[in-house]
């Protein structure tokens, strides 16, 4: 926290609501009314939610038993819900496309988890956890989530460690912390570099407990392809067998997406080959608003790409950065060198160079910028690999600079980086045959995190009636970039504490009426799912799903990633209406649908991709600002750092659907401060 | 690099399955195994042949998910998962035969792919500490002794993939169980169900049907997670005191 900041109570605002001037995305967009959540809790802050658990309405043991909730995903978020939800008595159903619950996703988080337990003494709090995090947020989340995520974290390790969850300990046997993400205290519990594997773990044991109990029936190698509304509330979903192919409906009181993210619209990224926005994105089209689809967080230590036949990413811990020196060579002609035989003289440690009082430690958005400059001048190193240009032609470049632990390695020595780094640099060797302790490591940045997600009120619903969203999948707690450890954090808040907290107030108003098979809009949604998947196995094209997500991976990467400009956006908004006609005249399915079918597994999931893509892309050209994860090259200070406009930008732009081929609609809701102060982001 | 593939083709659980063979070339070195399989399937599509279907998702070596014999292997001939063995682990003009796990107890679903749910009717018969949420004490008032929390750690690290099953010559899981009864039972707040979790859980796998140990080994060197093999012991100590305590 800077020095001098104070705390406020969270009762008088401190900004007012912005006014936008410029319009960017005149035409591509409707605009529509302000979007208020009905549900936001007001008061003393450190108030909020304990007067809002005890306001909300209960169920009784007996009655839980009646009411069933569907859950989809089976990370941290959908795990801890189901968990939850069963051992307090309601039936759950819950789904994931892996073959187990225990593969999903957040299992490949490494750092750690944020609490605000202050075991070190170093002066944390609930409110410091919840200030650096709206403020790394770069003042674009929700201040009553926010709080409320800090505030319940201490909870968080408690449950964790009560299941069995090995985290780090001291020799006295008491837990370790550690400090990360460029924070001054120390809060940050983990479990060697897999903490998100063994959070997960937890989550899954306590979810398979409950389904021994009976109150949890698990459906794996599922997936979801509609949401089902009858009169107007979520009462449950389409799901295809993965296995059978068999499309199946299944009913309920209440549906919780807990899907994830979609950063794979970018084809190369982080995130698992299954990870993808099919259920958010057909919740969308039923009238779910997708909140915020242009943040991005875009990661600057990653292993590079080697070829066009990469499938996806690996990540780097950027710890990485604390040791080693990043540079390119100053001349072109020598990025084919071995580059122990490139003369200090040469080398351009253009981090160093350019800002000096940061120099490889600067803000991530910085550093990942910075390395596409080097590599769009032709100083990349590594692998040549082609890039289709916007014209169809094909350019080499070579996509990675150099992180250099050579200095760190004489200053300290080789055992004490062994020691630091550990499984890291092995990992490192085994993908690259490379040993970074001879040879500098090569480094690229890769789509990591998206902070955009379902529009969620307060208690997590979005904007359809019964239909909750929660982690990643939901856009509500990190603003425009996400700080390290924070995700694992907002994944158990809201599945183990804050889900199961809120649902139950709108699952009080049951019983609800039956629903069965035969219902007009359960027998629509699911031949409405039929006929599509139909419709993608009898296009008999000639393109692969692959190589249409690999286009629309470019277009998105190109023109959506990194830095993103006015004229590139609406160059892209382009190319991605005409890829989706593409792939809906000119894609190939082979096999048949009542079988398992990679190919149309991922077919049904590229086009959705192609959709949110251009929905990005008009998110993106609105917001003429830069903010976080977000760098719109025409609002940069002169050191080429983020420029945030809060007179024009302090607000959540939420998309509804606007049909087929109608023009999305913009509501704004408005970010109004009472508990901080916006200020400038500033590095100096 | 030019490769000879022989991979196993089912098209579902009740038929019969059979090796075929593919030629495929352009293979580069820096590809992962499934990377390679990834640009076998694109050649398959471009020549109207259905493509293999294989198990993958994080591909970084931690969700379990990948599978896949290899030469006989399971994850092939380095100690890593399928996602991370990389094609500079072979040669130019080499023959590869890949094969789906084999054991009784994972049936195939589809060429190369498997059903594993057996792994968590395991887990569901006692792998966990009943903890309710919402109700747990201060995490700091139970210290962990920090060898049994590093020994607890070193076998919570089983992704589940499998690979000490299809390892075994008797299709046992043992290495499996072992890692986390050993993984909850080193942990204070796992004693209370320590030895009633010991009988479920060896209940379950045996009526799942995998075979027994015999003490060979083959699993433990699998372990792309190298998870140690006196598990297997802590597993069989648990056992035998579950029994005396009746």
């Amino acid at each position: 926290m800077a020095a001098g900041t104070h705390y406020l109570p969270g009762l008088t605002p401190t900004n007012e609501a912005s006014v936008q001037k410029s319009d960017d995305a005149a035409g591509y967009y409707v605009l529509g009314d302000k979007l208020v959540d009905a549900k936001a809790p007001t008061g003393p802050i450190a108030e909020r939610w304990t007067t809002r658990k005890f306001e909300n309405r209960l169920v009784n043991p007996a009655n839980r038993r009646k009411l069933d909730v569907i859950i989809v995903g089976t990370g941290l978020a959908g795990g801890a819900a189901a968990a939850t939800l069963g051992e307090a008595g309601y039936n759950v159903k819950s789904f994931c496309y892996q073959d187990s619950p225990r593969r999903a996703h957040s299992i490949a988080a490494q750092g750690g988890i944020n609490a605000s337990k202050n075991y070190k003494g170093d002066g944390d709090s609930d409110y410091r956890l919840f200030y650096d995090t709206v403020k790394g947020g770069d003042y674009r989340s929700r201040e009553s989530n926010v709080y409320r995520l800090a505030e319940v974290s201490t909870n968080i390790i408690d449950q964790c460690v009560a299941q069995g969850v090995p985290f780090a300990r001291e020799y006295g046997g008491l837990l370790d912390n550690r400090s990360f993400g460029g924070v001054q205290v120390s809060r940050t519990f983990y479990a060697r570099g897999q903490t998100g594997q063994q959070l997960l773990l937890g989550a899954y044991q306590a979810m398979e407990r409950q389904v021994a109990a009976g109150t949890v029936e698990q459906f794996t190698r599922h997936e979801m392809l509609d949401v089902i509304i009858v009169d107007e509330k979520a009462r449950g979903i389409v799901a295809r067998n993965m296995v059978t192919g068999e499309i199946e409906t299944h009913l309920a009181d209440a549906v919780v997406l807990a899907t994830g993210g979609y950063g794979n619209v970018f084809y190369l990224s982080t995130n698992a080959m299954g990870s993808n926005v099919m259920a958010a994105w057909r919740a969308h089209r039923k009238g779910a608003y997708m909140a915020n689809p242009c943040y991005t967080q875009i990661h600057p230590t990653c292993i590079p790409v080697t070829g066009a036949h990469q499938s996806k990413l690996t990540l780097m811990s950027e710890s990485l950065r604390n040791d080693g020196r990043i540079w390119v060579p100053k001349n072109a002609e020598d990025c084919t060198k071995d580059p122990r035989d490139i003369p200090e003289e040469d080398r351009d440690y253009f981090l160093e160079r350019i800002y000096p009082a940061f120099g490889n430690l600067v803000p991530r958005d910085i550093a990942s910028r910075s390395a596409k400059y080097m590599c769009d001048e032709g100083r990349g190193v590594g692998p040549e690999v082609d890039e289709t240009q916007p014209d169809g032609s094909v350019k080499k470049f070579r996509r990675g600079v150099y992180l250099d632990l050579g200095a760190a390695i004489e200053r300290l020595g080789k055992d004490k980086i062994e020691e630091k780094y550990d499984n890291l640099l092995d990992m490192y060797e085994r993908i690259t045959g490379e040993n970074p302790y001879e040879v500098p490591m090569r480094i690229y940045p890769a789509v990591h995190y998206v902070m955009g997600g379902l529009w969620v009120d307060y208690e997590l619903q979005t904007s359809i009636t019964g239909l909750f969203c929660t982690g990643e999948a939901n856009f509500s707690d990190h603003g425009a970039n996400r700080l390290g450890a924070s995700a694992l954090m907002q994944g158990l808040a809201d599945g183990y504490f804050v889900l199961p907290n809120t649902i139950t107030d709108y699952l009080a108003d049951g019983p609800f009426e039956k629903v069965d098979e035969s219902h007009p809009a359960v027998v629509e949604a699911l031949d409405g799912v039929k006929s599509r998947v139909e419709k993608l196995m009898n296009i008999n094209g000639e393109r692969s799903v692959e190589s249409i997500h690999k286009e629309l991976g470019q277009i998105m990467w190109e023109y959506c990633g990194m830095d993103r400009r006015e004229e590139g956006l609406k160059t892209a908004i382009g190319l991605i209406r005409d890829l989706k006609k593409e792939f809906w005249t000119n894609v190939k399915v082979l096999g048949s649908a009542d079988s398992l079918n990679q190919d149309l597994e991922k077919a049904n999931r590229v086009a959705d991709f192609i959709e949110l893509g251009e929905l990005m892309c008009i998110d993106a050209l609105n917001r003429r600002e830069s903010c976080g994860g977000h760098f719109r090259g025409e609002s940069q200070t002169e050191e080429g750092e983020a420029l945030r406009h809060d007179e024009e930008f302090a607000y959540v732009a939420a998309w509804e659907f606007g049909g087929e081929d109608g023009a999305p609609v913009l509501h704004k809701e408005d970010l109004i401060y009472t508990a901080i102060e916006m200020k400038q982001r500033s590095y100096k | 690099m030019k490769l000879t593939l022989k991979i196993w083709r089912q098209a579902g659980a009740s038929d019969k399955g059979a090796l075929k063979t593919y030629e495929l070339d352009g293979v580069s070195q820096d590809m992962s195994f499934l990377e390679m399989l990834d640009l076998l399937n694109e050649q398959l599509l471009h020549n109207n042949e259905e493509p293999v279907a294989f198990d993958s998702d994080c591909r970084e070596g931690i969700c379990g998910m990948c599978s896949l014999m290899i030469n006989g292997e399971a994850h092939g001939p380095e100690v890593t998962t399928t996602c991370q063995l990389h094609m500079r682990s072979f040669k130019d003009g080499d023959t590869i035969t890949i094969e789906p796990w084999r054991a009784s107890s994972f049936p195939i679903v589809k060429d190369l792919i498997v059903d594993r749910s057996a792994f968590d009717r395991i887990i569901q018969n006692g792998g966990y500490i009943s903890a309710g949420t919402g109700s747990a004490p201060e995490a700091n008032s139970v210290p962990a002794p920090r060898d049994k929390a590093m020994r607890a750690f070193n076998t919570a690290t089983c992704i589940g993939c499998g690979a000490c099953v299809a390892a075994c010559p008797n299709g046992s899981a043992s290495l499996f169980l072992g890692a986390k009864i050993t993984h909850l039972g080193e942990l204070p707040q796992g004693q209370p169900e320590r030895y009633s979790r010991v009988q479920s859980m060896v209940g379950q796998h045996d009526a799942e049907g995998f075979g027994g140990c015999t003490n060979i080994g083959e699993c433990a060197s699998a372990c792309p997670k190298e998870i140690p093999l006196d598990v297997i012991s802590q597993l069989n100590k648990d056992l035998r005191k579950s029994m005396i305590l009746g």
